[in-house]
């Protein structure tokens, strides 16, 4: 089962503190969203408001259309997931994922089976008697999202679910909860502070800061247009460049910055159009930037600059680059594998323009 | 030479420690089974007769059997109702819930002959007939602060997730007490029960004062060593020792055990 969610202007504050503040967002039914954000800005707060474990202090929360915003969580169409599995650790994982048809009254012998069909699904039929203490931290994870979804909920709310596992049990995990997702069509609300995490699972992200939404959109949308310096930040490495706006020429603009004037098109202001003389910053992630020999079209050919410092990530060189006409700045960029990258050494850097993104100065 | 120094002061504390401990235990077991009159050395040879004899004797039997009672009973009650004030405490947020919590545990400081004494006037004054339902009724009133601080220090907020998890799925309150909370706090309220069931077995005071006709175990002992020394003496107190190893037994494989596998 699945359905929509409106969160309308929803307001919280804890002794005086604003937790959340006017938040509202529209979710599709059947859709997998992801609040992103860093610890303290309201992401877990939400969910725990949509979950029914902590009430609003202003706002309403609509789920399949049904006003959800004081009914108590075992009412509610919703179930959770949580950080800690919350497993219960004297029931075998059977009993566990039949717990919540076992409230529903359905008949021992239905709830057992329908247990082992979930089970089967999280791939642990065969341990179905066992006790969570006997299992390894991804077990537990696979368990704690049988149990709850084995009451067919509309909404699975999902609190930080991967926080505790491995790198590499983390993404086995976002590629099956993915599955299971498209699988089963119910709409998932998953938390989470980890941009690679987010990316990899959500249709849309909802970006978070301070109780506020700070953007919305599709993973790529995110990353490639923030719609916040913030977002820019949040979503990965960035080279923030201010400048201003110089001439506007039909769809043209160009803006001076410190390290020569870009040309770009009215798609590269997200969220606002932009006069003459404004103050902007041009947000330029590491990998547009790079040296001249691999160049190709829309690339703006960019003064020479000299290597700071290299380091090699495996897929990629992070150089640290003084341009010379601004050798007080700092810009970051990942360059190929195979470019020999020496300290101290001059290169010629082209930055490709038509995924630069510019947001108006405040 | 140091380390062997040591190691032969390290045994002599060793057997000193539990000699301490356990020597007069075993000369009263020991002399439980004396072939004489007289629990006290020369040892004269060994003889079951005493024990036939406590088999024999019905006062101590019913006194027996009431000790049993009154420890089950009383114990119950005392885990029951410190679980629940446990839970409240701990789950709720109450008003001066610390100044409550010292109050609830409080009556573990005052000596048992005040609380037995108090307890005297009280029933007095109310008319209440001294009975085993009063010396239950003190047996709680020792043994509640105990369970209350066993099982009040094993609720942590890694549980209280648990229950919030069974809330989640459609559990009322009840139902979360009833078949998450309690089931998971097990251990401890075992531990809780074993330890009242100890403790009221072999209380005296209380039991001494609280009670008329019907008697317990240690004031039934009581009377018989008034007429002085004699191995049958030897031989109920044998078996009451035996009794209470055997709940520390079942403590042990039961419910420490199973703690320490998680």
């Amino acid at each position: 089962m699945t359905a929509d969610v409106s969160l309308l202007n929803l307001s919280k504050a804890f002794n005086g503190v604003a937790a959340l503040n006017d938040v509202s967002l529209e979710i599709n039914a059947g859709e997998f969203i992801v609040l992103l954000g860093p610890s303290g800005c309201g992401k877990s707060t939400l969910l725990s408001i949509i979950g029914g474990f902590l009430a609003a202090s202003s706002g309403k929360v609509l789920i399949g259309g049904k006003d959800m915003t004081s009914v108590p969580p075992s009412v509610r169409p919703t179930t959770t997931m949580f950080q800690d599995y919350a497993l219960f650790p004297h029931m075998s994982l059977r009993d566990n994922v039949a717990f919540g048809l076992r409230m529903r009254k359905v008949g021992r012998k239905e709830r057992n089976h329908t247990a082992d069909t979930f089970l089967d699904m999280v791939g642990l039929k065969a341990s179905a008697n066992r006790k969570p203490h006997e299992l390894s931290g991804g077990q537990r994870q696979r368990v704690a999202l049988a149990r709850a979804l084995s009451v067919s909920p509309d909404l699975l709310l999902l609190d930080e679910p991967l926080g505790a596992l491995d790198m590499k049990l983390r993404r086995q995990m976002q590629d099956e909860l993915k599955a299971i997702q498209k699988e089963i069509g119910t709409t998932f609300i998953h938390v989470t502070h980890d941009q690679e995490e987010a990316m990899a699972i959500a249709d849309r992200i909802v970006v978070m800061n301070q109780g506020a939404i700070e953007g919305l959109g599709k993973p790529s949308d995110i990353y490639m247009r923030p719609q916040s310096l913030f977002s820019a930040c949040f979503m990965g490495e960035v080279n923030l460049i201010s400048g201003t706006v110089a001439t506007i020429n039909k769809q043209q603009y160009t803006i001076k910055t410190k390290i020569g004037s870009f040309d770009l098109l009215a798609d590269a202001f997200v969220n606002s159009e932009p006069q003459v003389d404004n103050d902007v910053t041009l947000c330029i992630r590491p990998e547009q930037i790079s040296a001249r020999s691999d160049a190709g079209r829309n690339l703006k050919p960019l003064i020479s600059a000299k290597i700071v410092s290299s380091a090699f990530f495996g897929t990629h060189f992070r150089c640290l680059l003084a341009p010379d006409l601004a050798p007080e700045l700092r810009l970051i960029a990942h360059l190929p594998q195979s470019s020999e990258m020496l300290q101290g050494s001059v290169v010629d850097l082209v930055i490709d323009t038509a995924n630069i993104t510019v947001l108006l100065s405040a | 030479m140091y380390s062997r120094l040591s190691n032969v002061l390290c045994g002599t504390y060793f057997i000193a420690i539990y000699g301490f401990i356990f020597l007069p235990v075993a000369v009263l077991v020991l002399y439980s089974f004396q072939d004489g009159t007289l629990p006290i050395p020369p040892f004269n040879g060994v003889t079951f007769k005493w024990y036939s004899e406590v088999f024999a004797d019905s006062k101590l039997m019913s006194a027996l059997a009431n000790s049993i009672i009154v420890a089950v009973l009383s114990s119950i009650i005392a885990c029951l109702l410190g679980f629940c004030a446990a839970y409240a405490l701990s789950r709720y947020r109450l008003p001066g819930s610390a100044f409550q919590r010292i109050l609830i545990t409080a009556p573990m400081t005052v000596s048992y002959l005040i609380i037995a004494l108090g307890l005297l006037v009280l029933f007095n004054w109310m008319g209440i007939r001294l009975s085993l339902w009063t010396v239950g009724v003190g047996h709680v009133v020792i043994n509640l602060p105990l369970c209350f601080a066993i099982i009040y220090a094993s609720m942590g907020d890694h549980q209280k997730n648990i229950e919030r998890a069974a809330r989640d799925l459609g559990a009322n309150n009840f139902q979360v007490i009833l078949l998450i909370t309690a089931p998971m706090l097990m251990p401890s309220i075992l531990a809780a029960l074993f330890l009242s069931i100890t403790f009221s077995w072999d209380e005296f005071i209380i039991s001494f004062l609280l009670s008329r006709f019907d008697v317990t175990l240690p004031v039934e002992i009581w009377s018989l060593l008034r007429s002085g020394l004699n191995p049958k003496t030897n031989a109920i107190g044998s078996l009451v020792f035996l009794l209470s190893v055997g709940l520390l037994i079942i403590l042990e494989l039961f419910v420490f055990r199973q703690r320490s596998q998680k």
